[in-house]
């Protein structure tokens, strides 16, 4: 075997491996590694690839219920969504090359949750994201931002796979390591969901999709690193996106799985084909043995080492039935897409590497996956925490028409037009609510059922109390779902968290994911998977704990959606739930502090289930005219939100604010648990005594007018003005650089 | 009656145009693959949006080269109907059956929105369902909409009628501030001088059903339907 670099500890800490772990490697093997094998073990045991800090916290996620078809492990979760139909869905980072290359970081993540998707079997109908920034007066956010959304843009349109919805955040505390989190849902028939097993003992392994270069060596292992100045330095290991050739591997593999000679197959994505050529044998309980001189190279001299770890983008891997070349080869030449059979299925359960014909890799297939190293890692609650859980006392506001128009033009609360404007969110023509609307709703073209989509994290909540933080993002995911009258199914999950060698990301993360346990278990939507992302940090800081939900719902009958967005002059403006003097942890003690700060809202799974419960049976009587949640800006932006969504017919609101609260305190605070509805105004008293038998107040906040929106004794506002404040705060930061 | 949908590498709104014709106006219709070499009957051919050869060079520029296209510019020569859709209307700029090209949007972003536009002629075979001034509200979602031709075509072609669609507001002003990327005099589609080759930015696929948010699509789609009718009732009647 190749052993012309000697291996030396400066080489072995370079790969990112400890010491410890160096030594498992050699009693591993019975004998040092080579390089091409201490490359290979230093990407499947980093962080992103084997999980070795989460994994002994990620299982107790409950990942089994009666929906449940395909749980975590595999390359994407699927649901049962009935008439033999499944949803495939899937969601992860891209946060660290998003970061050194802005374009190519976000486009390729869009790339990499796509294939998850296809290579289960499913056409890709529909992406989200959820992004988060520094602040706009920053030159290098708004260049980050912006080049992020193109790279989306760019990805996305080109698959024809619409970009329907997500979140767009900004706070200091993402300056230097920006989140960008892709998800992705398919639609497949039931029967035909494909796994990535390598099984069948002389099976061909068959390697399609674009050439092999050098790019993004060592990606995996950048994303388990902290950053520090000299990070742009490592734009190499960034991948460079081809969304054309992903649009033709897609149609090919979708062609190939109509065939019944495919066994299993797997997208290349991080530590490209030493990953998934390790699960496939490993989930098939078989071994590997390809031929690296077979590879397609797109660079000469290219070393085993560099072909095993490249992360070039758009290639897939495939078991067939043996004998069926020929027929898989016909698929991709018409698609004109490389195909070629690298190797083999092999009994010995061992991942053997040849370059024609001389062994450079051998190495048991469960010293990859199920024997990487796994860490219990100390925790320690962050002292930071004793000086944050006070809310401060803030002066009432003097001037409540200029504190709303403030509060709409914070670029996290503003419209995300900006954003969506770029993606193509219509096409497949399956979008039944257009973006900026809370949840996402595709529709299933042979039936009447729509799934309902949502992507939800308040990481400011995270960092004042990572636990309830943590069940919130749950409890607000599936109240989108809720408003539009589905019914929240499951759960994908994305962790960007910071350093866990540090006791204290490890306690934010401990905290965080026992919050979206409880939750999930309470609302009975299992986790089929996701993904987590240390090292958030940079130059020693950590970001915000930042988990992100994804959660898929079914609506039944997509002609009974519900959308936020008021309807008619003179309906009835109603909100559920309970209002309390709660500021702490809300954008607009943000906004009045400069500071993330306070205790936390109340919050009670209990109550937030019936407030759900009750927005379901109202809907279920065609009792709403509308329904919206209540998050960031509370009831003072969702009000507005709910005049001027529906962009073609907005409508105004005369509220009168019956409370004990204080004005300021009742408009934006952040009480959780909340709806706001509109209904026809002889149906008061029939949502009335539902809300009774759900043990929820209800409060009539007055009703639908056209023009303008008037808050009694406080405010009167024209629609256009509102409007403006709203919609044009993104855009102007971005068109005047000097600002 | 039967319609054809042109496929090339990176098409991606074919299924839904093959949806609306199947689907929801119940009509016969059948990909054609662009690396055939012979075209079988249609009465209708559409080339799809989406990014054909990932609109590598320019948007439409390889697509025109695929086996099929020579067989497509015969089928329009001798009067069939050819309706471009965005990187399909792209394409027959490319291909020299419609006059002009495209620049990217004038303010280089990407636009997906709905738009309103105004029907300029209703005499051809794509817009007979249309009242004069129609005005339609259909999505965009393009980079490079922002048509160009010099002055002296613009004119022949406004001159011939040529000019079937402008972008406009709601109720039908023709104005620069309701132009979305920066195209040529409004201009949203246009027609060849005989009236059977038409290319427009804006997708009527896309709304063609009530939960599309607009259903002004089919009128594009049942005007050709109802002019190849009548073309062959008058054709069995002599």
């Amino acid at each position: 075997m190749n052993q012309d670099i000697p291996i030396t500890p400066e080489l072995i800490a370079q790969h990112g491996l400890s010491p410890e772990e160096y030594q498992k490697i050699v009693s591993i093997l019975g004998r040092e590694p080579n390089y091409t094998e201490l490359g290979i073990f230093s990407v499947m045991w980093s962080e992103h690839c084997s999980y070795k800090s989460s994994r002994s916290i990620l299982k107790n996620l409950p990942t089994t219920g009666s929906c449940v078809v395909q749980g975590p492990g595999e390359n994407a979760g699927v649901i049962d969504i009935g008439d033999g139909l499944v949803a495939v869905f899937k969601i992860e980072s891209h946060n660290h090359p998003s970061f050194i290359e802005p374009y190519q970081g976000a486009a390729t993540g869009v790339g990499g949750i796509l294939r998850d998707i296809f290579t289960m079997g499913a056409r890709p109908v529909a992406l989200l994201n959820s992004l988060r920034f520094g602040n706009l007066d920053n030159p290098r956010n708004r260049y980050l931002f912006e080049h992020v959304v193109a790279g989306i843009a760019g990805y996305g349109n080109c698959m024809g796979v619409p970009t329907v919805g997500g979140e767009v955040y900004f706070d200091p505390t993402y300056d230097l390591n920006p989140l960008v989190n892709a998800f992705c849902l398919g639609v497949a028939r039931r029967e035909n969901i494909f796994l990535g097993q390598a099984t069948g003992i002389g099976n061909p392994v068959i390697y399609v999709g674009s050439k092999t270069g050098r790019d993004g060596i060592h990606g995996a292992t950048m994303a388990s690193e902290e950053f520090d100045e000299s990070s742009a330095e490592r734009r190499p290991t960034v991948q460079v996106g081809d969304p054309f050739t992903e649009k033709l591997l897609l149609e090919a593999c979708l062609e190939l799985m109509k065939q019944d000679f495919l066994v299993g197959i797997q997208d290349l994505g991080a530590a490209g084909l030493t990953c998934s050529t390790a699960e496939m044998a490993s989930r098939g309980g078989t071994g590997i043995e390809i031929d690296i001189a077979k590879v397609p190279l797109r660079e000469l001299g290219m070393t085993p080492y560099e072909v095993m770890l490249s992360e070039s983008q758009e290639r897939m891997l495939l078991v067939a039935d043996k004998g069926k070349e020929a027929e898989v080869a016909a698929i991709f030449d018409k698609w004109d897409l490389e195909c070629v059979t690298i190797g083999r299925v092999i009994e010995e359960k061992n991942f053997r590497i040849c370059q024609n014909g001389r062994l450079v890799a051998d190495i048991p297939v469960n010293a990859l996956t199920d024997e990487a190293p796994l860490y219990v890692r100390p925790r320690q609650e962050p002292a930071y925490l004793k000086h944050v859980k006070t809310t401060p006392e803030i002066a009432e506001p003097t001037d409540y028409a200029q504190l709303l128009l403030n509060i709409l033009s914070l670029p996290t609360i503003s419209s995300k037009e900006y954003v969506y404007r770029q993606y193509d969110h219509m096409v497949r023509t399956d979008t039944s609510l257009l973006p900026g609307a809370g949840a996402s709703l595709i529709r299933l073209k042979d039936s009447k059922k729509a799934l309902a989509l949502s992507l939800d994290g308040n990481s400011g909540y995270c960092y004042l109390d990572p636990y309830t933080g943590g069940m919130l993002a749950v409890a607000e995911a599936a109240r989108n779902l809720v408003c539009t009258g589905a019914k929240p199914l499951a759960v994908t999950n994305c962790l960007n968290f910071g350093n866990p060698e540090k006791p204290e990301a490890m306690w934010q993360f401990e905290r965080a994911v026992q919050g979206i346990i409880d939750a999930c278990k309470h609302f009975d939507t299992p986790v089929t998977g996701g993904n987590v992302s240390f090292y958030n940090e940079t130059s020693g800081e950590g970001i915000y704990p930042t988990p992100v939900i994804g959660m898929v719902g079914l609506l039944d009958d997509v002609d009974n959606r519900v959308t936020p967005w008021f309807k008619q002059t003179g309906d009835l403006i109603v909100l559920l739930g309970k209002s309390k003097a709660e500021p702490g942890g809300s954008e607009y003690l943000k906004y009045k502090t400069g500071k993330t700060i306070g205790q936390l809202p109340e919050f009670s799974l209990k109550e937030e289930k019936a407030v759900q419960a009750l927005c379901l049976r109202a809907i279920d009587q065609q009792l709403l005219q509308s329904a919206y949640d209540l998050s960031e800006g509370g009831l003072g932006v969702a009000l507005v939100e709910c005049c001027l969504i529906n962009r073609d017919a907005v409508l105004g609101a005369s509220v009168r604010l019956d409370s004990d609260l204080r004005p300021d305190i009742f408009l934006f605070n952040e009480s959780a648990s909340r709806i706001v509805v509109s209904i026809k105004s002889d149906q008061l008293s029939a949502l009335e005594k539902l809300a009774n038998e759900h043990d929820i107040p209800l409060s009539l906040l007055g009703e639908v007018i056209p023009e303008k929106v008037t808050i009694q004794g406080l405010l009167e506002l024209s629609l256009d003005k509102l409007d403006r404040a709203w919609r044009e705060s993104i855009p102007g930061w971005l068109d005047s650089s000097g600002k | 009656m039967k319609f054809g949908v042109i496929v090339f590498p990176g098409s991606n709104c074919d299924h839904d145009c093959y949806h609306i014709i199947k689907h929801v106006l119940n009509h016969d219709v059948e990909f054609i693959w662009h690396k055939q070499k012979q075209l079988n009957k249609f009465d209708a051919i559409i080339i799809p949006g989406g990014f054909s050869y990932g609109d590598d060079l320019r948007p439409g520029a390889i697509a025109r080269f695929s086996p099929i296209m020579s067989q497509v510019v015969d089928y329009a020569n001798q009067g069939g109907l050819l309706l471009g859709i965005c990187n399909g209307f792209q394409v027959l700029l490319e291909m020299g059956l419609l006059p002009g090209a495209m620049r990217t949007n004038h303010k280089l972003k990407f636009i997906c929105q709905y738009v309103n536009i105004r029907v300029e002629n209703n005499a051809t075979p794509f817009t007979r369902d249309c009242t004069p001034k129609h005005i339609l509200r259909i999505p965009i979602a393009h980079m490079q909409g922002n048509y160009y031709v010099d002055l002296n075509t613009l004119h022949r072609m406004q001159a011939q009628n040529q000019i079937i669609f402008r972008y406009c507001s709601a109720e039908g002003k023709i104005d620069e501030a309701f132009n979305p990327n920066g195209s040529l005099d409004n201009i949203a589609s246009i027609s060849n001088a005989k009236g059977n080759v038409l290319g427009m930015m804006p997708h009527p696929e896309r709304c063609t059903e009530d939960i599309l948010n607009s259903t002004d699509g089919r009128l594009i789609f049942e005007s050709i339907i109802n002019w190849l009718t009548q073309r062959k009732s008058a054709a069995g009647n002599c």
